[in-house]
């Protein structure tokens, strides 16, 4: 018996032959969750999400936060629970219909990632924080140096200097 | 059988043509996911709202000064060998392929740029370069995405920046994917130590093809999950200093310690899979792709002289099944394939 050769962390219990497109012998060996994850197995899975399930659950007799699983965008029509059970959002006003629920989504899924950083459309007049370059060159000025590059040292030099004083 | 891609298939992609670090980095990926504001996102958009969003950007290609004299091809038209043979080169991601509606590709003739329109997001931007070229891929994606910005709305949020279908890519929108060539770990049995390496940094490692898809030929594409938060110069560095200066390491350490303590057991894997590609009579792709892995291994240490890399790089590609199709004019079952793969590579190794 081996490791699921998906996760590779539980205990292999589904083992498929199979013969692909090609004509060559496809071994697989799951453990039962990455082998429903692929659709090879179907426990009679309900209808609800489960981690829907346990939000609601979790929520029951706060009656602002059970609400959540009812929000629905009036632009494009989808429901936070359609959401959940197909991944895709409906049009960009959901970020904001949805966003109690969507935010902790995504902090979760962006390892506490809850604010964009980095390039933001021109056409906002919001130009890309000097400062977030001035760090970025400082740091290959000193590998720069580390690594005894003295030529490309010089240019980061001037960099940073014309970036200070502008 | 004739279409537009028949002489696509004769050479390899710009971007598998060596680069730096290329007998490890076989190739360096950044993609952007854009949405246009004023339409909903794919799964909300009707026929004629996906004909309109298409319209729209193809508009705003022709008015980019950074983007000239792209191939359009609409998916939707295209047979399903087309579709694969887009697959196959990166060209188009599976999804795209396999979806269904108005859905187009838009790429420059070296390739090393594509445009998926209508895929998960209005539009997905790809830069492809050979070898490890994370900063040159960012400035050129960098600059097609200013261009396409100046003539396209962009869906953009103060809080959770450019917005996307999925959440999973919302903030900057971008994946980085550095394809990596290692054959000596998985020899060593010491592929754990990439998976590692990947995890410190919150990475994925997955195979040839992306999402879902399986290491084949002891290729790996290590990939960005965070979007949010992180600048694109932040993610950029991770690869750049971080992870892959570290994989290309230990794949350096384990091909000279086989070298150094186990010649004989290198070079068995390394003759015996250039006597299979030789005179193989039937053969199918993962077979192939493995023993022209080891083949590869064989030229960077020194082993394999008669064959050169850019021939390796092509058959890399080429006998996959689409190309196989194309190349050969017809369509043919798997048993026909393997053959007709068999021969194909038996007769580019004695041109060499």
């Amino acid at each position: 018996m081996g490791l699921c050769e998906r996760c590779k962390k539980a205990q292999a219990t589904f083992h498929l032959t199979n013969i692909d497109r090609e004509g060559d012998k496809v071994e697989r060996h799951l453990c039962d969750s990455c082998a429903t994850d692929e659709g090879l197995l179907n426990p009679s899975k309900p209808t609800v999400d489960l981690n829907e399930l346990l939000e609601s659950f979790v929520a029951s007799g706060q009656s602002a936060r059970s609400e959540l699983s009812n929000l629905v965008c009036e632009d494009c029509g989808i429901s936070y629970v359609e959401f959940r059970n197909q991944g895709q959002l409906g049009c960009g006003r959901d970020y904001d219909v949805f966003a109690e629920p969507l935010a902790r989504l995504i902090e979760r899924t962006h390892d506490g990632g809850a604010a964009h950083v980095g390039k933001t459309p021109k056409s906002l007049g919001l130009a890309r924080k000097p400062h977030e370059d001035l760090r970025r060159l400082r740091k290959q000025l000193d590998d720069a140096v580390a690594a005894e590059d003295y030529e490309r040292a010089a240019e980061l030099r001037d960099r940073i200097r014309a970036l200070e004083t502008s | 059988m004739s279409g537009p891609l028949d002489q696509v298939a004769r050479q390899a992609s710009a971007w598998l043509r060596g680069g730096p670090l290329s007998e490890i980095v076989i190739s360096t990926r950044i993609r952007l996911a854009r949405n246009i504001r004023g339409f909903p996102f794919l799964s909300r958009a009707d026929a004629q709202t996906r004909q309109e969003i298409a319209e729209a950007v193809h508009l705003a290609t022709t008015r980019a000064d950074a983007l000239h004299d792209l191939i359009a091809l609409n998916v939707e038209e295209l047979d399903e060998l087309d579709r694969a043979l887009l697959v196959e080169r990166h060209l188009i991601s599976r999804q795209h392929a396999d979806g269904s509606g108005a859905r187009q590709v838009l790429f420059n003739p070296d390739e090393g740029c594509a445009i998926m329109i209508n895929e998960e997001d209005h539009l997905r931007i790809q830069v492809m370069r050979s070898g490890l070229q994370i900063d040159e891929a960012w400035d050129q994606i960098d600059k097609i995405d200013d261009a396409l910005e100046a003539h396209l709305d962009y869906e953009f949020h103060a809080q959770f920046g450019y917005l996307t279908a999925c959440p999973t890519n919302v903030g900057t929108g971008i994946r980085v994917s550095v394809m990596l060539h290692l054959p000596a770990l998985r020899l060593t049995n010491e592929l754990e130590k990439v998976g590692q390496a990947a995890r410190d940094m919150k990475l994925a490692v997955r195979g040839l093809h992306g999402e879902g898809t399986e290491a084949i030929g002891d290729f790996f594409q290590v990939s960005n999950q965070i979007t949010l938060g992180r600048s694109e110069p932040e993610i950029i560095e991770d690869f750049r200093d971080g992870v892959i200066p570290k994989i290309v390491e230990y794949e350096q350490a384990a091909r000279a310690a086989l070298m150094q303590h186990r010649p004989a057991a290198l070079d068995d894997k390394i003759w015996r899979a250039m006597g299979q590609l030789q005179h193989a009579r039937l053969i199918s792709s993962n077979e192939a792709m493995q023993h022209l892995s080891h083949v590869r291994m064989g030229i960077h240490v020194d082993r394999v002289k008669s064959i050169d890399l850019q021939t390796l790089n092509e058959l890399f590609l080429q006998i996959q099944p689409a190309h196989l199709q194309k190349l050969r004019g017809e369509r043919l079952n798997g048993e026909q394939r393997s053959v007709e793969r068999a021969s194909f590579i038996r007769a580019r190794l004695s041109q060499n």
